[in-house]
């Protein structure tokens, strides 16, 4: 609070009356009279006008315009031809769309898998033995490196012949199973991947919480006679919902975005079996198979359309608060 | 607390635990330590089926040949040069508008503080085309400008949120009196507000650069030459041309992956901070 020092000694004459804020009114000249006069009005607006503006254009009118392009068939150079709902109409005829979307549901199902591991995990380090704070930062290490580093592990993981995980199978059953080239496994095999920062990122979440975890109540609970799962289950847990909320909303968005491992592992492969929208709409729009950006911007929209169902849930939940709170 | 303070329990129990933690943690890394082990092997020992062992003699020259033989060296610098504008950029923008959202009273400002909620969740893809086409139109596509303005934006809408609610929770009679004093409010934010956002800036600092520096997918969309492309995408081209010459490629992801991973040690306590913000109270 250092700079705090010039405040006292703002060039402006002070009010007549302190306590009263209208009164300065009075005693100013016009043309700065006006900006005090109306200072309290048109500040929020200046200091909100540059980050409205740049998330304005970049983040909320793209939605719209992204919506509205879904209704044309456009290869993103020539003239755009209205075709209303044709991209639609294709899209669910098409057998890639269906796959991508039960990859995307696969993927939501699995990815909550974060939440036990993470809490799992969290309640594994909550101790203070020597170095666990080292420990702690190094199970966090997946969640901070790039999804690409990630992807390009466990590609090296699973690779057929030398792969780690490949010769454990083989060790193990005999059989050779070259997951990233299996239609059966292989988005199992990539939402593995994907679940290794995801549990890191839920296990931070409940570290953090279970430092708050009253002591009281924990105390309480062992005069009681409550242990182990007990003691989780009805003490511990309940006491963890702001940080299991969280973890929930950042796995949903974890999970529907996915489309850095789909990219690096798979390429949708083999035969678009591990394809998921993100990655199904960006092969569409963007890449060697074609500059559909009509039909990219259908799925964009439907993949919106199943992120919103999940994320206006949050944001209702967000607002209520807010009222609550005042 | 919460489980039983090993302390508490039998030297069996102990050492079971102080066995664990360890052995529990190289598992969880299997897959990080296969690669650091790979990035250090001579390129015979792969030849030879050498993929798990020591490697025959630890060849740091893989580093050294990974900067001689590929443009990486650029590519670090590019996402350095991305990513530090973006943090500062972002970072500015989202004190003003947060500042806006917690201290004045107005009639939209619930309804403007869930647009940047809201927006901040979206998937990529619905942005992904108007996107493009604005930075072509600007003729920023596949430039380093292209990339910032982008990030900058959408960075915008996190860092407001928990702009917002930081400022939210400090003692609003400090704000209430300067302004009896008659204190202007830019003085009020400048003097007042942002030397107690401090522990802020940090957390956010290092989030956004971790998030932007290992962003792929805006690489990939706006960018394409080698003078602009950020790491992330550099590393995966690289993957492309090195076909199975895992050695290389391990030691350049283990490049691409090191400044984030600095930051997130340097910073860890404002790191942890702003990635676990809101999750502790009710």
């Amino acid at each position: 609070m250092n700079s705090n020092a010039p405040l006292g000694a703002a060039e402006q004459p002070l009010p007549s009356s302190r306590t009263a804020v209208n009164d300065r009114r009075s005693a100013i000249s016009p043309v700065s009279g006006w900006w005090k006069k109306n200072q309290r009005k048109l500040a929020p607006w200046a200091f909100l006008a540059p980050g409205c503006i740049m998330f304005a254009v970049y983040v909320i009118a793209p939605i719209f315009q992204s919506i509205w392009i879904s209704f044309y068939d456009w290869d993103g150079i020539g003239a755009k031809t209205w075709i209303g709902l044709g991209n639609y109409a294709e899209l669910f005829d098409d057998d890639v769309f269906y796959t991508a979307l039960r990859n995307n549901f696969l993927w939501l199902a699995l990815y909550f898998l974060a939440l036990p591991a993470g809490l799992f995990l969290a309640i594994f380090l909550n101790q203070t033995i020597l170095g666990i704070r080292i420990y702690k930062s190094l199970f966090f290490f997946p969640f901070v490196i790039s999804q690409v580093v990630v992807g390009l592990m466990f590609s090296w993981f699973y690779a057929p012949d030398f792969g780690l995980l490949y010769r454990l199978i083989l060790a193990v059953t005999g059989g050779e199973v070259a997951i990233l080239a299996d239609e059966r496994y292989v988005t199992y095999g990539i939402i593995a991947a994907g679940l290794w920062p995801q549990i890191a990122y839920c296990m931070i979440l409940y570290l953090a919480a279970l430092n708050n975890v009253s002591k009281e109540q924990i105390e309480a609970g062992r005069l009681d006679g409550a242990k182990g799962w007990r003691m989780l289950w009805h003490i511990v847990l309940p006491q963890l919902m702001p940080a299991t909320f969280i973890a929930v909303v950042v796995t949903i968005i974890g999970a529907l975005r996915s489309f850095d491992l789909v990219s690096i592992m798979t390429k949708g492969g083999p035969y678009g079996a591990s394809t998921v929208l993100s990655y199904f709409m960006y092969e569409q729009a963007l890449s060697e198979y074609g500059f559909r950006m009509g039909y990219g911007a259908a799925i964009a929209v439907i993949l919106f359309l199943i992120m919103m169902a999940f994320i206006s849930g949050f944001v209702w939940r967000m607002m209520r608060d807010e009222k609550a709170g005042g | 607390m919460f489980p039983t303070p090993v302390q508490h329990r039998s030297t069996f129990v102990q050492w079971r635990y102080a066995i664990a933690v360890p052995a529990v943690l190289f598992i969880w890394l299997l897959p990080l330590i296969g690669v650091a082990l790979t990035s250090l092997k001579p390129a015979g020992d792969l030849a030879a089926g050498n993929y798990f062992g020591w490697p025959s003699h630890l060849a740091f020259g893989n580093y050294a040949t990974v900067f001689q033989n590929s443009p990486i060296g650029q590519y670090i610098l590019n996402s350095f040069k991305v990513t530090i504008p973006t943090v500062v950029g972002a970072l500015a923008l989202s004190l003003l508008a947060g500042f806006a959202l917690a201290v004045y009273d107005f009639r939209s400002r619930l309804l403007i503080f869930f647009l940047f909620v809201a927006g901040n969740f979206v998937p990529f893809q619905i942005l992904m085309v108007p996107v493009r086409e604005l930075t072509l139109k600007l003729g920023m596509y596949d430039t380093i400008g292209g990339l910032i303005a982008f990030h900058v934006a959408f960075q915008t809408g996190f860092c407001t949120l928990f702009m917002r609610n930081f400022i939210k929770a400090m003692p609003f009679e400090l704000i209430e009196s300067a302004r009896v004093e008659g204190v202007s409010e830019f003085r009020i934010f400048w003097h007042i507000v942002l030397p107690l956002m401090r522990p802020a800036i940090a957390a956010l600092a290092v989030l956004v650069f971790t998030f932007v520096w290992n962003d792929y997918f805006w690489g990939l969309v706006l960018a394409q030459g080698s003078h602009a492309l950020p790491v992330t995408v550099g590393l995966y081209s690289l993957n492309g041309q090195w076909v199975a010459v895992w050695n290389l490629i391990s030691a350049a992801s283990l490049i691409a992956a090191l400044p984030p991973v600095i930051m997130f040690f340097l910073m860890q306590r404002h790191f942890i901070a702003g990635l676990t913000f809101g999750a502790t109270k009710g």
